[in-house]
């Protein structure tokens, strides 16, 4: 009988059998038992967080900077809850999360006991999947389960719900057994002959596009490798969504920027005009399509994509391959190899390449630049030049016009170095992902660019970041407005600024202090480089207040209900075209 | 409201699904729960074990939308991770589909005379008789038995219960996969 364990013994023994050695955390009542495992574990590290929000933020920094599952550990009842806006955001971008709650002992279920909730209930729709485990013999097979499902397929977060009796319940633990779920088997394999045609479309087409997204990323480095050599053998152009940035390096002639609502003049344009699409592990976002009946009109369309209900769901398309890009970018590369007659990189769509110049000589990205007044712009191509030079920068964010100006020029070379929230679009995303990520990358240079309104959400994790010595940097682009709030006013709404503009915001120098971390203003452009070199130089956290032209407006812009070809570059009245009414309903 | 709202211009279809399930607590709710967070409409859904030993139970639903809807229900459905199989038998499998109801019509002289001799040509059974009612069972298609409700709504009818469709394959094939 000494080899039977409790559940929250089971629970350690499964996480070291996992290979997690980092945790996040908040404890509480309905989970004591599993704290006090943790007490007295060398293997498993656990990071107490300020807000069980920050907790999950962090641990999808830490999934999405390492490729690993992000796991962490939270109370019943309003522990859950917090994690509640997470987990949608781990759901909607695809990120591996094992969340571990507590729950009140089984006998008191369903009886309204102190910080009792309907865990699974809740979490239901914001999970791939979630388990209450009633017995402390389901419980190995769950956590394993867990596992398996969080990281395989399309992965996304997952919760296990123990009740406290279970976690002091003595059961035998096993270990994890390659035995597959009869019911969950995901396709890995695409189909041959799907690949087949949808090479011999790509040979044959005259204007081409590759438009490829964070299911490459997720796919995993291979998959990026595999992508970076058939983009390069074909010679055709490349854009990609917001979560696919860095899967193919920005320095490369091929690649045009980012697409979608605040994507490149190029790119966009090149989409519209485009013949044959291949979409590599991107699903048809509306941030990417615009009005879906304006969308690429005369192309024929391949979609690569892990997940069957990704395809046909906002666009239909010509040739869907289910599949782990990985392996059908494989395949692509073999039959590519076997059909094309022509040199590598030589495939004649000179016209198209052509056409592509003269969008690019359009340079959306240019902006006005203002004396001696920061444009947030130019903060973040200065960001970028002082950092340039170190390998490794991993970059996260908030959500708004810092974001979108963060895609723009934060130029990114590798995978997993750029961690923003994509599909939710949660303020205050950035500041505890920051951390998650300079735990998987205890080394490196994380920064956070960041708004000082999302800044403020979730600042309480300030603390994490001091408490563990984790130099994270957050880089505010301080326009004291709910910049692309007041954006979408100034564009659609008359200029009538309905409460986007915080008054009373912190010192954040000051604010930096309290925390005992480090805190630097910048004012004018005359002193931004020296105060960024500062910032990249202290060993410390960083509140770094940017103070920017509070009115800039985030371009190139394509405006609710517009096509890709429809772009605004600018608020110049010229260049706006009127949104009509109707399509003012559109978020 | 998404950024872009094209009208979905196919015409809607009914179509009677089935998904196999392991029969796990909550499932029924994943799959309630998917049809109202993605605003499909659901027509009819039964459910009940049909294999102890492998503790699977088969969901029957009747779903109404558009070509595309129907698709994105199905694979949506498929990605439920105790979904085991997901069968769309107006894909032109063929197959019967049979549903029963209860129906309680209270009336007296000809109108009760009228509602006995109607159920007799439906082949509806009587289960439950006082001098001033009936309860009648009726199976067959959900179009009979709208018939047959039509046919008693001016003769008294009360009160109805429906089991909602319920389908398999003609012929000896079974969909379950081993």
């Amino acid at each position: 009988m000494s080899r039977l364990k409790s559940g929250a013994q089971i629970v350690l023994q499964a996480l070291i059998d996992q290979k997690v050695d980092t945790i996040f955390g908040y404890p509480g009542g309905a989970v004591l038992p599993i704290y006090d495992e943790l007490f007295s574990s060398e293997d498993v590290r656990h990071i107490l967080v300020r807000h069980e929000q920050g907790a999950v933020h962090a641990a999808e920094g830490y999934a999405r900077a390492s490729g690993k599952p992000g796991v962490l550990l939270v109370t019943s009842g309003p522990g859950v809850t917090n994690t509640i806006t997470g987990l949608a955001d781990a759901m909607m971008d695809s990120t591996p999360l094992v969340c571990i709650t507590g729950q009140v002992p089984t006998p008191l279920i369903g009886t309204d006991a102190f910080q009792e909730a309907d865990t699974v209930g809740i979490t239901r729709p914001c999970t791939k999947h979630n388990w209450l485990v009633r017995s402390v013999d389901d419980l190995p097979r769950i956590l394993h389960q867990a596992f398996h499902i969080a990281t395989s397929g399309r992965p996304g977060p997952v919760v296990v719900d123990i009740p406290k009796d279970v976690q002091f319940a003595k059961g035998n633990y096993r270990r994890p057994t390659p035995e597959m779920l009869k019911c969950y088997q995901p396709r890995l394999e695409g189909d041959e002959t799907a690949i087949e045609e949808a090479v011999d479309m790509m040979l044959s087409a005259q204007r081409p596009i590759f438009y490829t997204g964070g299911g490459v990323i997720n796919s995993g480095g291979r998959a990026c490798t595999l992508l970076r050599e058939l983009i390069q053998m074909s010679g055709y152009p490349v854009t990609s969504t917001l979560m696919g940035l860095g899967a193919y390096p920005a320095s490369d002639p091929q690649w045009l920027g980012m697409v979608g609502m605040h994507g490149n003049w190029e790119a966009n344009h090149a989409m519209h005009k485009c013949d044959v699409m291949i979409n590599i592990g991107a699903r048809f976002d509306d941030r990417v399509t615009g009005r879906l009946d304006a969308f690429s009109p005369h192309s024929k369309k391949i979609h690569v994509d892990i997940d069957p209900s990704s395809i046909n769901k906002n666009v239909r398309v010509d040739i869907p391959i289910v599949g782990d890009c990985a392996k059908v970018l494989e395949v692509m590369i073999k039959v590519w190899k076997d059909k094309s007659v022509l040199p590598s990189g030589s495939h004649e769509v000179e016209d198209w390449w052509a056409q592509i110049e003269q969008w690019r000589a359009r340079k959306c990205l240019a902006y006005q630049d203002s004396g001696n007044v920061i444009k947030p712009q130019y903060a973040l191509e200065r960001l970028y030049a002082l950092t340039a030079n170190r390998r490794d920068v991993y970059i996260s964010t908030e959500v708004g016009q810092h974001q979108m100006w963060a895609a723009q020029y934060y130029h990114f070379q590798e995978p997993r170095h750029w961690v923003t929230s994509g599909g939710l679009g949660t303020m205050g995303f950035g500041l505890p992902a920051a951390i998650g990520m300079q735990i998987a990358h205890p080394d490196k240079l994380v920064v956070d660019v960041a708004g000082e309104a999302s800044a403020l959400m979730t600042i309480q994790e300030m603390s994490t970041a001091v408490q563990y010595n984790l130099p994270i940097k957050i880089f505010i682009l301080n326009n004291q407005y709910m910049g692309m709030v007041r954006q979408w006013q100034e564009l659609i709404h008359g200029g009538r600024y309905s409460h986007s503009y915080s008054e009373s915001l912190p010192d954040f120098v000051a604010l930096a202090q309290a925390f005992g971390a480090h805190g630097i203003r910048a004012e004018n452009r005359a002193e931004l480089d020296s105060k960024i070199e500062e910032m990249i130089e202290i060993d410390k956290p960083v509140l770094f207040d940017c103070r920017v032209d509070p009115h800039e407006n985030c371009f190139p812009m394509i405006p609710s209900g517009a096509g890709h070809n429809e772009m605004l570059l600018s608020t110049d009245p010229d260049e706006r075209t009127a949104v009509s009414k109707e399509d003012k309903t559109l978020v | 409201m998404a950024y872009s709202s094209v009208p979905d211009t196919g015409e809607s279809e009914r179509h009677v699904i089935t998904v196999l399930v392991d029969n796990e607590t909550g499932v029924l709710a994943r799959i309630a729960g998917l049809f109202s967070g993605r605003g499909y409409n659901i027509d009819t859904l039964t459910v009940a074990e049909v294999d102890t030993d492998k503790h699977t139970s088969l969901i029957t639903l009747a779903a109404i939308g558009t070509p595309m809807v129907i698709e994105q229900i199905k694979a949506q459905l498929g990605r439920l991770v105790p979904v085991r199989e997901v069968v769309d038998f107006s894909m032109g499998i063929p197959h019967v589909e049979r549903e029963m109801a209860l129906i309680k019509v209270v009336g007296t002289g000809e109108k009760r005379v009228e509602a006995l001799r109607l159920s007799d040509a439906f082949r509806a059974r009587v289960l439950d008789t006082t001098h001033i009612s009936f309860v009648f069972e009726l199976t067959g298609a959900s179009d009979k038995i709208d018939a047959f409700i039509n046919l008693m709504r001016p003769l008294g009818l009360q009160e109805i219960s429906r089991t909602g469709v319920t389908a398999i394959a003609r012929g000896a094939n079974t969909n379950e996969q081993e």
